[in-house]
C-alpha cells in the first residue's frame, strides 16, 4: 500500500481474489505461449479462466533435482524466456548493418531497469572491442593542464551512482502520421534504464583546470565512426557522468565498454560512447552529427538545432500493440513514463481515446530522469476501446499529441522528439492495435 | 545527536560551501576527491587523436589539398561501392548530390549539398568516419579532393577549383541560415480530465 499516490479510485477497485488469481494466470500465459518469431506475435492470455480450478498436481520438477552450480558461469534466463529479446529494426530496415540500432522489449520489461543484454542500441560504425587496458581518455583543449587518464586510473576517484533512462532521439519516428509500427518495441524501444556509475565530469575538468571563455565541450568515441558532439559546458558541469558501470556490471560493449559519457535527460546520442577525447572549446564545432543529423525540421524550411532535451512521455506497455484480450473483465494497465526535464508528477490513462482520463497509480521509486512505472486497474466491457497514457512532468509540461505537436513542428521525413500521447485500439474481439493515425 | 537528515544537510552545505557542483537534491554529496589521478600529456603527444575541425570557420583543418577532378579518381576507387555512381545513391546509401532547394516542399531532400551549412563538415566527416570499412586512412589530400568532389557535384564549387584550409571555410552552402535554435517547450497541452477533445491525428 506504499508504492505510490493510490488514487481512491484504483484502491477501491483492487480486485478480488478471483480476479487477481486470473491476472497473474494472464501474466503467466503471456510469457508462455508468445510466439517466438516475429515482433508481433504477442498473446496477452489464451482463454478465459473457469469459475472453479482443476486439482493440483505435484510437477515434475519438484520430484527430481535441480541443476547443480557449475565452477563458474555468467547466468542467463530461463529457456523459456528466449523469446524476450533486443530485435534490430525491423520497421525501417537499414541496407547495411553498421550505421543501426536495435529495440527493447519494453512490453516484457519488469520494473523500471532494463536488463543490460536487453538495453536498447544505436551504433553509429558497429561496435568496437576495447581492450580497458590500453584505452585512454583524454582531455585537452581550453584547460590549464591537459590530462590522460587509464581505466585504473578512473576506478580511483569514489563511485557515483544513479539511475537514467536513455531514449534515442529517434524513438518513434516511423509513427506520426502512420500507424508503422505493431509493438511497443517496434515504436517505443528506442528507450531503456539503467543505473550508471561513475565519475561526475566536473571533477575531471576541475582536475585539468578549464580556462575561462570556455562554453562548450567536445566529446569523441573511440569506435570506427569517431561519433562526436558538442555540449554546452553549463550541462556538463550540472549532472554529467563519465560511466564505466551499468546495473552493477561494466558497461557492455554495445553500449560502450570500457566508458562513456552519460547526460541525464538528453537525447542518448550525445552520451557518447566509447569515450576517448574530451575537449574543451569556447564554440560548437557544427559537426554533421549536429546539423545533417540529429535536428529537427520545422516550418519554412528551417531545422532546429541542439534540440537536446527529450520532453516528458509516457506509453502503455500492456495491452499494447500485437496483444490480445481473452475476453471482458478486469486488466491492469501498466506501462512507463519519462522526463529529460525531472522526475514525473502525475500520469493519466483514457479508454475512450481522450474524451475522459483518470489518474493512474505513480509508483515508487519516482527519480530524475528516470523511467517510472504507471498502472491502472481497468475493467474492459468487450466494446472496441482506445487506451492511451498521458505524463505530467515536475515542470508542469504535459504529454501533446502528435496533432499538436505538428501544429509548430514540421512533420516530414525523418522527425526525431517524438514524445507524443500514443492510443491503441482495442477491437471487439480482443486485438490491440497502434492507432496512432 | 544529529539526524541523519541533519547530517546530509551539513554535508550538503559544507559541499557548497566549499565550491563543490552540487549533483542532485535527493543523494548525499559524494566526496569530491582532493587528489587527481590524471596525467599530465602535451598537445604534441594529443595532436594524433586531434582531429575535430570547427566547421563554421574550419579552425583545425590541416594541410593538404585537392580538386574535384582528384576526388573522383577517390571516389571511384573508396566510395562508389556504397554511394553510387557520382555519388547519386547505391548499393547502401542515398544521394549526396541535390535537394537544394527541398526544404521547403513536401519532401525534404538531405545530402551535403542541400543541408550542410558549412563546408568543411565534409572534410570533418569524411575524415574520421569514412570509408566505412576503413575510417581514419584516408590521408588529408583524398579528403580534400573528396570534398571538392562532392561540392562539385552540388553546383557549389567549379570542377577546378582546389580545395584546402583556405578554400574550403569560403564555400558558401545553401544552407548556412537554416538553422533555429531550440526553443521548447513549444507545446502547451492542458491537463484536461473530462469532455475532452479526442485524441487528434496528423491529416
Amino acid at each position: 500500500m506504499s508504492d505510490g499516490p493510490v488514487t481512491s479510485k484504483s484502491r477501491s477497485e483492487r480486485p478480488r481474489a478471483s480476479g487477481r488469481r486470473a491476472f497473474l494466470r494472464g501474466g503467466v500465459t503471456l510469457a508462455g505461449t508468445a510466439l517466438a518469431a516475429g515482433a508481433a506475435g504477442i498473446r496477452l492470455a489464451a482463454a478465459q479462466s473457469s469459475p472453479v480450478a482443476q486439482p493440483l498436481e505435484i510437477p515434475e520438477w519438484t520430484k527430481t533435482p535441480g541443476r547443480p552450480i557449475p565452477p563458474e558461469m555468467y547466468g542467463m534466463p530461463s529457456k523459456y524466456e528466449s523469446r524476450v529479446m533486443r530485435r534490430r529494426t525491423d520497421v525501417f530496415v537499414n541496407r547495411q548493418n553498421l550505421s543501426d540500432w536495435s529495440m527493447s522489449p519494453l512490453h516484457s520489461q519488469h520494473g523500471i531497469v532494463t536488463p543490460n543484454g536487453l538495453f536498447f542500441e544505436r551504433h553509429h560504425a558497429g561496435t568496437p572491442s576495447i581492450d580497458p587496458g590500453k584505452h585512454r581518455l583524454v582531455i585537452h583543449g581550453m584547460v590549464k593542464q591537459p590530462l590522460v587518464f587509464t581505466m585504473d586510473n578512473l576506478m580511483r576517484y569514489p563511485a557515483v551512482s544513479r539511475f537514467h533512462f536513455l531514449e534515442c532521439s529517434g524513438n518513434g519516428l516511423t509513427d506520426w502520421t502512420k500507424a508503422a509500427s505493431t509493438t511497443v518495441q517496434q515504436s517505443h524501444g528506442l528507450l531503456s534504464c539503467a543505473q550508471w556509475t561513475g565519475i561526475p565530469v566536473s571533477w575531471l575538468l576541475d582536475e585539468a583546470g578549464v580556462q575561462s571563455g570556455a562554453k562548450w565541450v567536445l566529446f569523441e568515441g573511440a569506435d570506427g565512426s569517431s561519433h562526436t558532439r558538442s555540449i554546452p559546458i553549463d550541462k556538463v558541469m550540472n549532472d554529467c557522468l563519465i560511466a564505466y558501470g551499468m546495473n552493477g556490471e561494466a558497461l557492455r560493449e554495445e553500449n560502450g565498454y570500457p566508458l562513456r559519457l552519460l547526460i541525464p535527460g538528453w537525447e542518448g546520442n550525445v552520451s557518447v560512447k566509447w569515450l576517448h577525447r574530451i575537449k574543451i572549446v569556447d564554440q560548437p564545432a557544427h559537426f554533421r552529427s549536429e546539423t545533417a543529423r540529429y535536428t529537427d525540421p520545422m516550418p519554412e524550411g528551417k531545422w532546429r538545432q541542439f534540440s537536446f532535451e527529450m520532453e516528458c512521455k509516457s506509453v502503455i506497455t500492456s495491452p499494447s500493440g500485437g496483444m490480445k484480450l481473452p475476453g471482458p473483465g478486469v486488466y491492469e494497465i501498466r506501462g512507463f513514463a519519462w522526463s529529460g526535464n525531472g522526475s514525473i508528477a502525475a500520469v493519466d490513462v483514457t479508454a475512450d481515446g481522450g474524451r475522459n482520463w483518470q489518474p493512474a497509480v505513480v509508483e515508487h521509486p519516482i527519480m530524475d530522469r528516470c523511467l517510472t512505472q504507471f498502472r491502472y486497474r481497468w475493467r474492459w466491457d468487450g466494446r472496441p476501446a482506445k487506451i492511451a497514457s498521458r505524463a505530467v512532468d515536475s515542470t508542469g509540461y504535459v504529454q501533446p499529441t502528435a496533432e499538436e505537436i505538428s501544429r509548430v513542428r514540421a512533420i516530414v521525413g525523418f522527425v526525431q522528439h517524438h514524445n507524443v500521447i500514443f492510443p491503441w485500439s482495442v477491437s471487439a474481439n480482443g486485438e490491440v492495435k497502434n492507432a496512432i493515425a | 545527536m544529529r539526524s541523519p537528515r541533519t547530517s546530509v544537510m551539513v554535508a550538503l552545505i559544507v559541499a557548497v560551501a566549499a565550491g563543490a557542483t552540487m549533483v542532485t537534491a535527493q543523494e548525499p554529496q559524494i566526496g569530491r576527491p582532493s587528489v587527481g589521478f590524471g596525467t599530465p600529456i602535451t598537445e604534441q603527444a594529443i595532436a594524433p587523436w586531434n582531429i575535430d575541425v570547427r566547421t563554421s570557420d574550419g579552425k583545425g583543418l590541416p594541410p593538404g589539398r585537392g580538386t574535384a577532378t582528384e576526388g573522383k579518381t577517390v571516389y571511384d576507387a573508396k566510395c562508389l561501392a556504397c554511394h553510387g555512381d557520382k555519388a547519386a545513391g547505391g548499393s547502401v546509401y542515398g544521394a549526396m548530390v541535390g535537394g537544394i532547394g527541398s526544404f521547403t516542399t513536401k519532401t525534404r531532400v538531405l545530402t551535403p549539398g542541400s543541408m550542410y551549412p558549412y563546408a568543411p563538415i565534409l572534410f570533418d566527416y569524411t575524415r574520421r568516419a569514412m570509408p566505412m570499412d576503413k575510417p581514419l586512412t584516408l590521408t588529408n589530400d583524398e579528403v580534400y579532393a573528396l570534398a571538392a568532389y562532392i561540392l562539385a557535384l552540388n553546383g557549389l564549387i567549379p570542377e577546378t577549383a582546389v580545395m584546402d584550409a583556405e578554400s574550403l571555410p569560403k564555400v558558401k552552402m545553401p544552407n548556412r541560415d537554416g538553422f533555429i535554435p531550440d526553443t521548447r517547450p513549444d507545446v502547451k497541452a492542458t491537463r484536461c480530465m473530462t469532455d475532452c477533445p479526442p485524441i487528434g491525428v496528423i491529416k
